[in-house]
């Protein structure tokens, strides 16, 4: 309710105040008084951007993958981006969605291990701890109204047990045996939930790194904002280990006897 | 046209809406507090085991359900309430004390609500079983039984029906129980379940009930119940038990 009666609306007769000199006062404002108040956008949009990320467990650990293309809207802007990032020797966090906030993110883990390593009181952080804290940053950060635009996979291995974990803009948080964030949580997550859900423990290295490799094609041929060229990343006992990018190899030819698809000859 | 005399935003939605259902029922001398654990948005199944229901002390037990981020981070600074009140006072926070507490910290965010239905389960000061349920900004009342959550309009009326005896007549010279017996209850929430992830699509996967028993009170009822596991490690207080089951995934 305005208590202030002057902002109703002016009088319906013009002839009460021809001259325009109502309102008389000002209605009084409490709220914060920024002189740049218009200028701060905490609402944002992602610019550049990461597609899927996949995640599966298998035998030995965490298995991730992401491509490395970063898209700015449907141009496919920097095409040799890491987005599959080591945080201490147990942990890899995967990110989908804005490329600067996941920037923002790797710098705020490299904070917070420096500042974990100088304690130097023998505790190191794990997946577990890094995903919990991620999952605070995230959900205050959607609090704030200005949320870091990432949808992430955090995978790892410590004091051998297997950890797989998401947590996105909103601070929503899940784990399951296998996890896909964007375009992989429609096209892929099928593909890997039948590949997966109950052989977590027999998987070999080899046959995950063939599932992850199928549905990283599977997602090239369907997502427009995809990149044939990805890096796997595994987290076992022996550590964490990113590969160099892969190239996946793909067959059109189906595409000429399809009406539509390929070059019309009529 | 769009205003010039503002820059144009697309408004962020700090919401999102999870799934699934709870449910809790008051006995006599227990209580009964049960949940779904999928947890999912839009079509998408995010994952299959995602608990909504949460043993907070030996006589109270949580469910949330709404949107889960909200639902996790209000489990999480509840516990914290209740740890400090038992550094403070030495002993467990009675179950209504719980409930006007839950009502404050879901009122102090009155103008950026958790969105988030609570119902609280278990054992008040007196011996009895006691169900209080919650709306997201912390109305609340204590009840007999109350569901909430995405297939609360399918369960609410079964419940009804089936737990006040709404629109059911007794026998000639016959009344109505107050209170049903725990196996009774016990198949009434399965059953609820069972039906709702038939007509739900996001209610399924697996099930967790949680029973609470006032002190002294036998077992009589759960023996031999599938899938039982006892959480409490003492038989002089309060016990708890989860029961889990599997619904249908698809």
């Amino acid at each position: 309710m305005d208590h202030f009666p002057t902002n109703w609306g002016r009088p319906r007769n013009d002839a009460f105040d021809a001259y325009a000199t109502h309102p008389i006062h000002q209605r009084p404002y409490n709220g914060p008084k920024d002189t740049f108040a218009d200028g701060v956008q905490h609402t944002q949009q992602p610019i550049v951007t990461g597609t899927s990320v996949l995640a599966i467990k298998y035998k030995d650990g965490i298995m991730m993958a992401a491509d490395n293309l970063a898209s700015y809207g449907s141009l496919a802007r920097f095409k040799d981006v890491q987005r599959l990032h080591p945080v201490g020797q147990y942990t890899v966090i995967g990110a989908g969605g804005d490329m600067s906030d996941f920037q923002y993110i790797q710098h705020i883990l490299e904070e917070l291990s420096i500042s974990e390593i100088s304690a130097q009181d023998g505790h190191e952080l794990g997946p577990v701890e890094i995903h919990e804290y991620m999952s605070q940053v995230m959900y205050a950060r959607r609090s704030k109204m200005d949320p870091l635009w990432n949808s992430l996979i955090i995978g790892g291995f410590k004091d051998g047990k297997r950890f797989l974990s998401y947590v996105d803009l909103l601070g929503t948080t899940y784990s399951a045996s296998t996890l896909a964030t964007g375009y992989g949580s429609y096209i892929a997550q099928p593909l890997l939930r039948k590949a997966v859900e109950g052989y977590e423990d027999t998987l070999t290295e080899e046959q995950g790194r063939k599932i992850l490799e199928d549905s990283m094609r599977v997602l090239f041929y369907r997502d427009a904002r995809s990149l044939n060229k990805y890096q796997i990343a595994t987290i076992t006992g022996a550590g964490v280990s990113i590969s160099d990018s892969l190239h996946l190899e793909t067959t059109w030819s189906f595409a000429e006897g399809i009406r539509g698809y390929g070059a019309q000859t009529q | 046209m769009a205003s010039l005399a503002h820059p144009q935003q697309r408004q962020f939605n700090p919401y999102s809406e999870n799934g699934g259902t709870i449910l809790a029922i008051a006995g006599a001398d227990f209580s009964v507090i049960a949940g779904d654990t999928r947890q999912s948005e839009g079509y998408s199944i995010q994952t299959r085991y995602a608990p909504k229901v949460f043993r907070l002390t030996d006589r109270a037990v949580l469910a949330v359900n709404g949107f889960a981020a909200d639902g996790n981070m209000f489990v999480k600074k509840v516990k914290q309430r209740l740890e400090w009140y038992r550094h403070a006072h030495a002993k467990d926070m009675p179950l209504r004390a719980i409930a006007r507490l839950i009502q404050t910290m879901l009122y102090a965010r009155r103008f950026f609500p958790y969105y988030v239905y609570n119902i609280l389960g278990g054992i008040e000061e007196d011996g009895t079983g006691a169900v209080y349920s919650f709306d997201p900004v912390g109305s609340y009342e204590r009840e007999a039984c109350r569901a909430a959550g995405a297939a609360s309009s399918l369960v609410q009326p079964f419940l009804d029906n089936q737990i006040y005896f709404k629109n059911q007549r007794p026998a000639p010279g016959t009344s109505h129980p107050v209170h049903l017996p725990l196996p009774t209850v016990l198949s009434i929430v399965i059953d609820s379940f069972t039906s709702a992830t038939e007509r739900h699509i996001e209610v399924g996967d697996g099930l967790e009930i949680y029973v609470v028993l006032a002190k002294g009170r036998n077992l009589q009822g759960l023996e031999g119940i599938r899938g039982m596991q006892e959480l409490t490690v003492t038989e002089d207080g309060e016990r708890v038990f989860v029961v889990r089951r599997e619904l249908k995934k698809d």
